[in-house]
Formats: structure tokens, C-alpha cells, sequence
């Protein structure tokens, strides 16, 4: 920035900038001044000269400008001596290949002795790229002019307002034109009369962006010397007020966007904390093996995607995703059959056993899936449908793949409810929590009760897996990486209540968003920790426990 | 002889002080072995394995420790890795001070990632650990300080079970996040290591190795004496009851947390005492020791021996660090297949551990004896009974 302004400030360069900047609102280039001739102006020996040539192809703008200009900011522009041709030189060996700047069409090859460089410097560099982004601010394509526009509104330059006006003009996109005011309205800024500096701050409250607020803010600041960098106290006061609101308006998005990105982990957290609260709140079982359905659902979804990949045309394979939860949800789920009816039915009563039996459960698991697909981590790709996202304000990333992970969560929790709210099965496990021998006295099959219930907690965990590996690495671990975290949160939240494990979830991943930038991440998650071994001290059967009989153990 | 020495044999009969004295002499043969004989005689034990046996040593202690809160007390603790290694990271802050200028970085004042880390000073909480004799007391009563906080809360707040075996899960990962951190100034990731001597001895001379392993041995043959005492004392005996039935024991007037609490805290101070013994032999102590699954496989081993009978710990401790020292050589991937079939296995089939199979076996024997007995008997009294008649 600084350098910028130094530059400018040179009264010759001045009165360069002035002519530069009418040049372009003139209708049509001046006869005498051809593409060829300004072209040619590029190979003087001079600096002033090869100045005023960028500028003027960059008047011109004759579609052959570009590619030239580009070829002369990499140092790859050099005049051929036989007939003074400008050409793009590669080096090859001892030889250079030649090609023309414009077209790419290849000149043949050349010796070192053949070809002279035409020499730039770092302000003729600079001259080159701003009269690269003007012409691009008329390309036909929308993405490269929005490029433009955003470069426009990082470097403001008076040139480049003129180009902006034109291009204004022209414009048709909404978006573009708003965000070409906002241009326009930085390199206003830069004026020498106070009244335009004003219109453009007065443009420029609404907006929250990095560049802006850097633009705004140098306003109100001294230099070295103490001299105010603005002459006039009238811009200084506007700008100050300008700038105490958007401070205010950046301080409410950054919340919102801790907020997001809060319930974004918490949604995490939460889905992979549901099947807990069913194996081990609704069950009463410390299923350590937890996290490794976790990381089998997430293991069914690389097969299938990798089966998708395979046998399936390319443009299917979008849909492998919808198709890896119900596998995932079986495969998980008989597994977690299989673990009950095998292990977990024998230790009923003696939770101490179950933790470490279904730990050593765990290690099988992932010791099996590391001879299985190997130690590394293997790739689960997005759909196209879940990459990417949308920013708010310039300030909050909202990517996809977060958005649909707190959607999916919440529908399989609500989901979850329903099953248990609403369907015989629902119903008969709750009975058999409740009370199984009287449950049994009714004529439930408890047994069968149990494992579906545990296969259904399970098969859960494995919906979970496929959610995860699309936020995260698939490795033989990513189970020990939420293990603690979801019994923390089905703790914290009150055992067998699934309202519970929501808000357990929800607010423990806010408060860790919202701890983060006050003390750093590590730090936030111990101190979530410590708060978390505090609280169940202090209520020792979590956030929403259940009272009266059910309660005792 | 006076009443306390009287107490402190009559914690084990005859026969368990023979075996006692026996094991223990055995165990001193290792490095005799190691230093009598010349390298390449038949006799000749390396130094690979003294130094190994030493460290299966520490983690005898180590499953010995939770045995006294576990088996006897009934509060299983998934956070006995954080003491043991809270216990040797205070022996590896007095290693790293005795290194002085023969660092890297050659800075008298500094351990070399501190240097690293462009810091100035030593943290405050460094100070005095040039000293042996004020870091000897610290190996135990910083983890026993930790224990007494953490145990004091969690028992005066009845938490117990499951619930205490997940929050101190928890606590030993909060700080194992927390001493991965460089800010913590306990060398971050990499931790302490490169040590040149303990005490004055040189840690990779054979005598000192040698003097290591005996020094792990007399912290065992110690931590199982006193374990002995304090179980087969009356606060002993309340805290078995408080394991099989807890609000009884409080409806009778005990102050169970108290009980618990002090168990809890001589246990982590036993386990500090490993830790600080295990640091010297392995040669370095990074965060990785505060990994939870460090912790739940100490419960396997005392598991595998039999809980509540201390020198079963002992014995699964040796016996799973011994069999895996063996497999990972062999099959390196099978380790662990065993070892999560272990846990499995063990608590399914003998919940009662290797003690238990061997009890359940010799009570087999002798029955069949008594039998056997009882049938003799029986034949010679139908004899008498028909000369009677």
C-alpha cells in the first residue's frame, strides 16, 4: 500500500495516470495510433516509451493486447532481430522455442543470439497487470470479469476507475454491478477532492469486506510523522464513524459465524454420540467398540463408493452417497448383532467387564480393517453436490458438506425419536429398560428386544460413519477420535434422554467454538474437558437426568 | 520383636513370605547373570534384557497400583497412565537439567527445546529439579497431588463405577492434549529424552542399568509390602467392604470418600514411582504415555493376573508384557488381534484371572483328595461298623 502511494505521489506520474484515465472514455481510439505501432513500442530502449505503450494497448483494447502483455509480465517477450517480430521465447535446452504471443502459434525454434529480451521492471510490471485487469473487466466471461472487479477492489487505482465506469455500463450481472460499485467507490477514495473521497465512503458503510475495512481504517491513522494520511478532518470524522459500525457489524458476524461453526461441531458431536445414547443411555451398556462402528460405517461408504467408481457409469456417481447409508446402517447394525449376541448378553450387570471386553472388541475391529485396507487413510470423495458453499458477508464460510451434516443429524435424532416415540419396537425397548422383568411377564422376548436394540444403536453409528467421512479422514482410528467425545456428551447431557444428548451436543460444540479463539483450540477442548469432569461432579447424572425410580440403578 | 514388626509379618503366612523371599532372590539372579558373566557365556544375560525385565518391572507396579484401587476399593481408574506418567516426566525434567551444556544447543540454563522455542527463562515450575533429592519426593507427590484434587472431588461427589472409569478416562486425555502442547513447556510432541545420567551414573553404563532394574525391584518387593499392609489392615478390610457394598458400609457410619480417597491417592503415588523408574530405562517421555488406551490396557493386566489379589496383578502385568514382547516379534500385526481377544476372553471366561484358574484347579485337586479321603474312610467305618455289628 504504501509503495502505491508513493508511487502516485510523484507529480509526473501524475500526470501520466490523468491521461491514462481519459484515454479509455474517449469513443474510439485515435487513428494514428495502431495495435501494431503501440505494439512495437514495447521493444524501445527506453522506459518511458515501453510505458506508454502498455498504457496505450491497454486504451486500444484490441483482443491480441493480452496474450502479448501476458508474455511481457513473465519475461518471456523477446524481438526477434531478423524482422523485429515480437515472440514468446521459451528455453529448451540451449535453443528457444518460439511461438506467438497472441495466437500460441508456433515461430520455430532460435538461438540465444537470434532473439533479444525485451526488459521489464517491477513498475512495469505493476502498469502491465493493471492494464490486464481493466481489459479483463470487459471479457465476455462473467467469472473472469467478477476476478477482475475483486482485484480491483484490493489494488484501487485511478485508471482502473475510469475502466470501471465504462464497464459499468455495460454490465448486466446485479451482483457484478454491486460489487463494481464497491470498486469504484474504494478508488474514489483515492481522489484529490474531498467531495468525491465522501461519495465513496458514504458507498463504501454498507460493506464488511478485509480490503475496504483496510482502505477505511488508513483514513483515520497517522503516518510516521503523525500527519493524518487524510488532509480533511470532515472525511476523517465520516470514515471513523464508518468504521466503528463496521467493527460493530464484524464483531455480530464473527459471533454468528462461531455460532455456525459451533453447531457445525456440535452436529458432529451429535451424530456421533445418537447410537451411544442408545447402547449406552437407552442400555445402559459401555459399548467402547463404539467408535469402530463409527469407523466401519465409514469404511462401508468408501466400498461402495469405490464399488460406484467400478461398475457404474461415471455420471451415477453422485448417488453413492444415498446408497452408502443404508449399507452402512446394515453392515454396522449386524455387526452390533453379532457383538451382543456374542459378548455383550454374557456381562449384563457388570458394566466394568463390558468396558473392557467391548474395548478389546475394539481393538479386533481395527486391527481388522487395518489388514483389511491398510494402515493409511483412504480418500472418500464429495459428491458434487456437497462440495463448495456460500459466504456470508465476506466474513462466514457456510461450506455444503457442513450444512448437510447438521441436517443429517438432526433428522436421524428426530428420526430416532419417532422410532422410539411411535413403533413396537420403540415401545418394547423402553418397556425393557424400564422394567424387564415385568416386561417380560407381558411376553416381550427381551433377548430379541436387546440385540435389536443394540443392533439398531450400532447400525446408527455406522449412519454416523458416513457422515463423518465426508468431513474428515477414513482411517483404522477415526473411531478413537469421537469415542471420549460421545460418551462426554451423553453424559453430559443425562443418560437416556435423547433431548438430552441434543443439547449436551449442540452446546458443548458452541462452547468449544466460542473458547477457541480466546484460548487457542488445544487449550479450548481441555478446558471443555475440565468443565465436562466438573459438571458431572456436580450432577452426576448429567444435564437432563431422569428423577424418581428410574433414575436408581 | 515389637507389635508394628509383628503386624508386618503377619500380613502373609509362612508359606507366602518363603515364596515371597524366594521370587525375590530369583529376581536379583538377573543382574547377577548380567554382570558376573562374561558376553558369549551360556550364563551371560545381555543387557537388552535386564533393561527389558526392568521395565516389565515398572509396569508390575504399575498394574499393582490399580489393584489397590480396583480390587480393593472398587474404583476402577482408566487415568493410572496419567500418574505413571506425570511420575516420569518429573524424573525426565531432573534428567533434562543433568544434561546441563552437553545439549545441542550447549545452553547451561536451558533444555534444548526451550532453546528451540526461544525462551529465556526456566518456568518457575522447572525450579529445583536439578536436585535429586527435590525430585525424588516429586515423582510421587505430583501425581498424589493430582490423585488427592481429582479423587476428592470425584468421591466426596459419589461418583463411582462407569461414570469414575469414563472421567478419569477423560482426564488423562485433557492432559495428554495438554502436554502436547510446546506452551506447556514439557517438550510438546517429542517430549524429554536424549538423558546422559541419573544421579551421577552414566544411564548407559551396564551397572547403572543393572542398579536400575534393582531399584524397580525394591519399588515392587515395597509397593506390594505395603499394599500387603494396608489391605489386610481394618481401613483395608472397610474398603473391600465399600467395594461389595458401598452405601451399607456408609449406612454404618464410614466415611466411604475418605477411604477411597486415601487408596486413590497412595495408588498414584505407587504408579508416580514406576513412572519415574520406567523414564530412565526406556531413555525418553513423551505425551504419548497419557494415551487412554495406555491406561485401559493396564486394567487387562490386572485383569489377566486376577484382581484383588495383588500379586495376581503382578503376575498378569508380567505375563501380557512378556507374551507381547514375544509376539511382536514374531507377528507384529497378531499383537493385536491377542490382545483385544484377551480382553474378551478374560472376562468372559475367567473373571477371575490366571489366580483364579490356578485356585479353581488346586480346590479341584484337593477335593478330589477329599474324596478320595472321605472314600477310604468311608470303607474302613462300614468295617468297623460291621465288626461292631
Amino acid at each position: 500500500m504504501r509503495h502505491f502511494y508513493n508511487y502516485f505521489s510523484r507529480p509526473a506520474s501524475v500526470f501520466l495516470l490523468l491521461l491514462a484515465m481519459a484515454a479509455p472514455l474517449q469513443a474510439a481510439p485515435s487513428e494514428a495510433v495502431s495495435f501494431e505501432t503501440a505494439a512495437a513500442g514495447l521493444a524501445s530502449s527506453s522506459y518511458s516509451d515501453r510505458m506508454e505503450a502498455i498504457k496505450t494497448l491497454g486504451a486500444l483494447g484490441d483482443p491480441r493486447a493480452p496474450g502479448l502483455l501476458g508474455s511481457m509480465l513473465e519475461s518471456r517477450l523477446y524481438r526477434r532481430v531478423s524482422d523485429d517480430r515480437l515472440v514468446d521465447a521459451r528455453r529448451e535446452g540451449s535453443a528457444y522455442l518460439l511461438s506467438d504471443p497472441s495466437t500460441g502459434e508456433s515461430l520455430g525454434e532460435a538461438g540465444s543470439r537470434d532473439i533479444r529480451k525485451i526488459m521489464v521492471n517491477n513498475s512495469l510490471r505493476g502498469a502491465i497487470r493493471a492494464v490486464l485487469s481493466r481489459m479483463d473487466l470487459f471479457s465476455e466471461d462473467l467469472e473472469r470479469r467478477r476476478a477482475a472487479v475483486e482485484a480491483a477492489t484490493g489494488y484501487p487505482s485511478n485508471e482502473m476507475a475510469g475502466s470501471l465506469v465504462q464497464a459499468l455500463a455495460n454490465e448486466d450481472d446485479a451482483d457484478l454491478k454491486a460489487a463494481m460499485e464497491i470498486a469504484l467507490a474504494t478508488s474514489r477514495l483515492l481522489s484529490t477532492d474531498a467531495a468525491t473521497r465522501l461519495a465513496g465512503l458514504e458507498t463504501l458503510s454498507e460493506t464488511t469486506s478485509s480490503e475496504v475495512r483496510s482502505m477505511v481504517s488508513r483514513l483515520t491513522e497517522t503516518d510516521a510523522d503523525g500527519e493524518f494520511y487524510e488532509p480533511d478532518p470532515r472525511v476523517r470524522g465520516v470514515a471513523a464513524g464508518i468504521m466503528a459500525n463496521m467493527e460493530t457489524r464484524m464483531r455480530m458476524l464473527e459471533n454468528v459465524g462461531k455460532l455456525y461453526q459451533g453447531l457445525s461441531l456440535g452436529s458432529v458431536l451429535l451424530i456421533a454420540a445418537v447410537g451411544l445414547a442408545i447402547t449406552f443411555g437407552v442400555m445402559g451398556v459401555i459399548n467402547m467398540a463404539h467408535g469402530e462402528m463409527i469407523m466401519l460405517g465409514a469404511y462401508s461408504t468408501f466400498v461402495v463408493q469405490e464399488l460406484f467408481r467400478d461398475y457404474l457409469p461415471a455420471d451415477l456417481f453422485y448417488l453413492y452417497l444415498p446408497v452408502a447409508v443404508p449399507v452402512a446402517f446394515l453392515v454396522t447394525g449386524l455387526v452390533g448383532i453379532a457383538l451382543e449376541r456374542g459378548i455383550i448378553r454374557f456381562l449384563y450387570g457388570r458394566p466394568l467387564e463390558t468396558l473392557l471386553a467391548t474395548w478389546g472388541v475394539s481393538l479386533v475391529l481395527q486391527q481388522a480393517v487395518r489388514t483389511v485396507f491398510g494402515a493409511p487413510n483412504r480418500a472418500v470423495e464429495n459428491p458434487f453436490w456437497m462440495t463448495g458453499g456460500f459466504e456470508l458477508a465476506g466474513v462466514v464460510t457456510l461450506t455444503w458438506n457442513r450444512l448437510v451434516v447438521i441436517a443429517f443429524a438432526l433428522a436421524v435424532l428426530a428420526a430416532l425419536g419417532l422410532l422410539l416415540r411411535y413403533t413396537a419396537l420403540g415401545l418394547q425397548m423402553r418397556a425393557v429398560t424400564q422394567n424387564r422383568e415385568m416386561a417380560s411377564a407381558m411376553g416381550i422376548k427381551t433377548g430379541r428386544v436387546d440385540y435389536l436394540t443394540f443392533g439398531l444403536g450400532s447400525a446408527i453409528a455406522g449412519v454416523a460413519g458416513v457422515a463423518l467421512s465426508q468431513i474428515g479422514n477414513v482411517s483404522p482410528n477415526l473411531g478413537q477420535s469421537y469415542i471420549i467425545d460421545s460418551f462426554m456428551v451423553v453424559v453430559f447431557g443425562g443418560v437416556g434422554s435423547l433431548w438430552g444428548t441434543l443439547t449436551g451436543a449442540m452446546s458443548l460444540g458452541v462452547i468449544n467454538k466460542f473458547l477457541e479463539p480466546v484460548a487457542g483450540a488445544v487449550l479450548g477442548k481441555i478446558l471443555v474437558l475440565v468443565f465436562i469432569i466438573i459438571f458431572i461432579q456436580r450432577r452426576p447424572r448429567g444435564l437432563f437426568a431422569m428423577s424418581g425410580r428410574a433414575a436408581e440403578d | 520383636m515389637n507389635w508394628q514388626a509383628n503386624r508386618l509379618v503377619s500380613v502373609m503366612d509362612r508359606r507366602g513370605w518363603a515364596r515371597f523371599g524366594g521370587l525375590l532372590a530369583l529376581a536379583c539372579l538377573v543382574p547377577a547373570l548380567n554382570l558376573a558373566f562374561e558376553d558369549g557365556s551360556v550364563l551371560h544375560l545381555s543387557g537388552y534384557t535386564v533393561t527389558l525385565l526392568g521395565k516389565y518391572l515398572c509396569y508390575a507396579l504399575l498394574a499393582l497400583s490399580l489393584d489397590l484401587v480396583w480390587g480393593y476399593a472398587g474404583a476402577l481408574s482408566l487415568g493410572h497412565g496419567a500418574f505413571f506418567a506425570l511420575g516420569g516426566y518429573s524424573m525426565g525434567m531432573y534428567l533434562m537439567r543433568q544434561i546441563g551444556t552437553r545439549g545441542v544447543y550447549g545452553n547451561a540454563l536451558l533444555p534444548d527445546f526451550m532453546v528451540f522455542l526461544d525462551w529465556k527463562e526456566l518456568p518457575w515450575y522447572w525450579l529445583g529439579f536439578d536436585h535429586f533429592w527435590f525430585a525424588l519426593p516429586m515423582m510421587m507427590l505430583v501425581p498424589g497431588l493430582l490423585a488427592l484434587v481429582f479423587g476428592w472431588f470425584a468421591f466426596r461427589s459419589r461418583v463411582s463405577g462407569v461414570y469414575f472409569a469414563i472421567i478419569t478416562q477423560a482426564m488423562t486425555y485433557a492432559l495428554l492434549l495438554a502436554f502436547f502442547r510446546n506452551d506447556m513447556g514439557f517438550g510438546g510432541n517429542n517430549g524429554m529424552t536424549d538423558f546422559k545420567e541419573l544421579a551421577g551414573m552414566d544411564l548407559q553404563l551396564a551397572t547403572t542399568r543393572a542398579g536400575l532394574y534393582m531399584a524397580s525391584l525394591l519399588a515392587l518387593a515395597g509397593g506390594y509390602l505395603v499394599s500387603r499392609v494396608v489391605v489386610s489392615s481394618k481401613l483395608g478390610r472397610v474398603a473391600t467392604g465399600i467395594r461389595d457394598a458401598e452405601s451399607r458400609l456408609r449406612f454404618l457410619g464410614y466415611r466411604v470418600e475418605n477411604f477411597k480417597l486415601f487408596l486413590f491417592v497412595l495408588s498414584a503415588m505407587m504408579a508416580g514411582l514406576a513412572g519415574a523408574l520406567y523414564v530412565p530405562q526406556v531413555g525418553i517421555i513423551n505425551p504419548g504415555e497419557f494415551s487412554p488406551a495406555n491406561s485401559i490396557e493396564v486394567a487387562i493386566w490386572v485383569a489377566v493376573g486376577g484382581r484383588g489379589t495383588l500379586y495376581g496383578a503382578i503376575a498378569g502385568a508380567l505375563a501380557v508384557n512378556g507374551f507381547k514382547t514375544v509376539l511382536t516379534g514374531l507377528m507384529p500385526n497378531a499383537w493385536l488381534f491377542f490382545l483385544g481377544s484377551l480382553f474378551v476372553v478374560v472376562t468372559l471366561a475367567m473373571p477371575g484371572g490366571l489366580v483364579g484358574v490356578v485356585a479353581s484347579l488346586r480346590s479341584r485337586r484337593e477335593k478330589r483328595r477329599a474324596v478320595s479321603r472321605v472314600d477310604t474312610s468311608e470303607v474302613a467305618g462300614e468295617q468297623g461298623d460291621t465288626q461292631d455289628g
